[in-house]
């Protein structure tokens, strides 16, 4: 199969300077319904690996530190 | 793909709302029951209570409403085609349950002397009792899952359920969409509560997550019971429901219609007498679309102040927090525009609707040992206590099922054929992707099978589902997660072949725009007053049948019966 690069807009950021993965949290990555965001094993920073998000919230709501910031998906702005 | 062995008495497939109900009760009644809750995300935050809920839609309380009256409202709602005994079941316990959440540390909203502050809403009694601190719902629900030692397995996706020599349920079969792990998990009954089929049709945005329903359900609990052999209950009558444009989510009428806000059409006027989410209201509000009288709003720029702020506090902090983040980067501001609201896309839910995997008054599906409750099962307009209330009865029902049978080996041979069938995405190099096979389906639904419903168009979309499902022998998956999307993409095949089989069975119009037949415009009681029942047929195909609508238990009064049917507001000739 081939792999097409597309540049998209995820909906959700993470504010690394405020994200403590390194210290093991992955509070995020759990409370997710849909599975989409993860650890960046390199960075030790969460991140959006599925542009897959029901604008729900638990991952902005829940984390520790205020790092993630959910934005409505660009298609239904 | 590894393969990791379980054993349980119980199974309860789903923990969102109903789920973690059954669970916590099934122990209760028998504290020596191995009891799993298994869940495709995690029981903190799954379901569609994962961020809470503004309130109970159909909270039955004494001094408010009466069970008969509630089974009545219910009853007129669908057009006659509801086994009572099954609502009455739920209503006759809503309010032991609510004093039981309420016990737990659900905050409903009361009055000065302490009683439930309920509402009016629906067409004819009072029902909606708000919940303004009702964010909390799933931590409590986890608090009593602790409670009662259920044990939790989360991100396994559960595919298929195992069945024995009588068709009776022996186990259940999923796999870790982190990892890939393929469980097989004897049991000796199983509890379904995996939620609505929410990922049928595609919204008009085109973003597939973009839905109504958590995206979580994706209707597996639908195919999973289909293909363990149950029968599915009058899958034609769809949910589609009056959302926020775009956003997709509840604007909310059932909050805002108490404090006076109400639908109105692009003049600002009342087009509808009753906010109620049924069939008859949706027609009424695609006639106000196709009469150029649209775009149609949720109006309550006319409120004080105080109210907006209060309205504001609810819907912005609870249920889907995001929609004050959408109003302000549209620059809807409540006191000044009115939020316009489009028709959804079609799903199956019984929360809202009436379809779903059949059950009776005590939650048992056709198979043996088999139970369903919530959105996914056939009792209608069941909403939050519903799925609380249906939870308990089948984990009580299941408990006790599970003392009179007896161990069984598990068919080894529908095990590999699973594990054969839903490893083959991870093996291909070559195909499409899940994305592609899901989006399509999807589409097609949208456009062949979205009400009105025309037969000619419903053919075509039957033949060009079968293509698809050939198609998505090809699926390819590059990781577990990737993996979880495809085998959702089977599912809504799966689902949208129900949804357009279902549909051509009943040659009649029925349930307003839910069922509105353009070649059977009218309603036929003579042949169609009675449940349509989708199964696997012998030749391994879906077959339909008919089955009649169950005696009642509280009489309908001829004046009574069409109540639904007169929620257009009457215009009075203008005096020339
Ligand atoms: C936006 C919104 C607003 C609503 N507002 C109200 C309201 O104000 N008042 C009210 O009374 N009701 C309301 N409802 C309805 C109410 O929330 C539902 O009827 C009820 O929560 C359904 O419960 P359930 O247990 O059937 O499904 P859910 O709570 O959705 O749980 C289904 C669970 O199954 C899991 N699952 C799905 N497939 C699988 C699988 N293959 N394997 C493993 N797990 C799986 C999911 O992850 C999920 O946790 C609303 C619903 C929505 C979506
Ligand atoms: S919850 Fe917050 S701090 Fe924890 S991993 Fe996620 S973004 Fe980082
Ligand atoms: S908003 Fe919901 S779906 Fe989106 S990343 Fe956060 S938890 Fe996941």
């Amino acid at each position: 199969m081939s792999i097409a690069t597309t540049l998209t807009q995820a909906p959700v950021k993470v504010h690394e300077d405020k994200c403590i993965a390194e210290k093991g949290c992955t509070v995020c990555v759990d409370v997710c319904p849909l599975d989409v965001l993860a650890i960046d094993l390199v960075k030790k920073k969460a991140f959006m690996q599925f542009d897959e998000c029901w604008y729900c919230l638990p991952c902005e709501t829940d984390c520790p530190t205020g790092a993630v910031e959910v934005s409505i998906p660009y298609l239904l702005r | 793909m590894k393969r990791i062995d379980m054993e349980f008495d119980l199974v309860v497939i789903g923990g969102g709302t109903g789920g973690p109900m059954a669970a916590v009760k099934a122990k209760e009644k028998n504290p020596g029951l191995k009891v799993l809750l298994i869940d495709k995300a995690h029981v903190k935050r799954s379901g569609a209570i994962s961020m809470g809920m503004d309130g109970l839609n159909n909270a039955v309380i004494p001094g408010h409403a009466t069970p008969e009256q509630y089974v009545k409202e219910i009853t007129i709602a669908n057009d006659g085609i509801v086994d009572q005994e099954a609502v009455m079941a739920y209503a006759a316990n809503s309010f032991d349950m609510i004093q039981e959440l309420d016990r737990w540390g659900v905050k409903f909203e009361k009055d000065e002397t302490g009683d439930y502050a309920v509402r009016k809403v629906h067409h004819l009694g009072s029902y909606v009792l708000p919940m303004p601190e009702g964010h909390h719902m799933k931590k409590i629900l986890y608090r009593q899952l602790k409670r009662a030692r259920v044990e939790i397995t989360n991100r396994v996706v559960v595919t298929r359920l195992l069945t024995g020599t009588n068709g009776e349920v022996t186990g259940v079969m999923g796999f870790d969409c982190r990892t890939a792990d393929f469980y097989v998990i004897r049991c000796k009954a199983a509890v379904i509560t995996t939620g609505a089929a929410g990922r049928i049709g595609l919204p008009a945005s085109g973003y597939l997550m973009g839905t109504y329903e958590n995206p979580t359900n994706s209707g597996d609990g639908h195919a999973m019971a289909y293909h363990a052999g149950a029968a599915l209950a009058n899958l034609e009558c769809f949910q589609i429901n009056p959302l926020i444009k775009d956003y997709n989510g509840p604007a909310c009428a059932y909050v805002t219609g108490p404090f006076g806000g109400y639908t109105a059409n692009g003049k600002g006027e009342r087009f509808i007498e009753c906010d109620y989410w049924s069939g008859q209201m949706m027609l009424e509000f695609y006639r106000e679309l196709q009469s150029g009288n649209g775009p149609v709003f949720l109006k309550l720029d006319h409120l004080a102040e105080e109210t907006i702020s209060e309205i504001e506090h609810i819907l912005h902090t609870n249920e889907r927090p995001s929609r004050g983040r959408f109003h302000e980067k549209r620059g809807n501001d409540y006191r000044r525009q009115m939020i316009e609201m489009h028709i959804s896309e079609i799903g199956f839910c019984s929360g809202h609707s009436a379809s779903g995997i059949w059950t009776n008054a005590r939650g048992e599906t056709s198979v043996p040992g088999l139970y369903a409750a919530g959105d996914c099962a056939s009792v209608p307009h069941n909403y939050m206590l519903g799925a609380f209330v249906y939870g308990r009865i089948c984990g009580h029902n299941a408990a006790e099922y599970c003392s009179t049978v007896a161990d069984k080996a598990i068919d080894e041979g529908a095990v590999a054929a699973e594990q054969a069938r839903v490893s083959a995405p991870l093996q291909r190099s070559e195909g499409l992707t899940p994305f592609q096979i899901e989006y399509k389906t999807r589409r097609l639904v949208n456009d062949y099978l979205q009400p009105p419903k025309i037969t000619r168009k419903y053919e075509i979309g039957l033949r060009r589902f079968d293509e698809v499902r050939e198609d998505a022998q090809a699926m390819v998956a590059t990781n577990p997660h990737e993996l979880m999307r495809a085998m959702e993409a089977m599912s809504i095949i799966d689902c949208a072949e129900m949804a357009a089989r279902s549909s051509m069975f009943r040659t009649e119009s029925r349930w307003g725009l839910y069922h509105y037949c353009v070649d059977h415009p009218e309603r036929n009681d003579a042949d169609w007053f009675c449940h349509t029942l989708l199964s696997k047929g012998a030749d391994g195909r879906m077959a339909m049948t008919k089955k009649a609508v169950e005696p009642y238990v509280v009489p309908i009064d001829d004046d009574e019966r069409d109540a639904y049917q007169r929620l257009r507001v009457e215009r009075k000739a203008e005096a020339a």
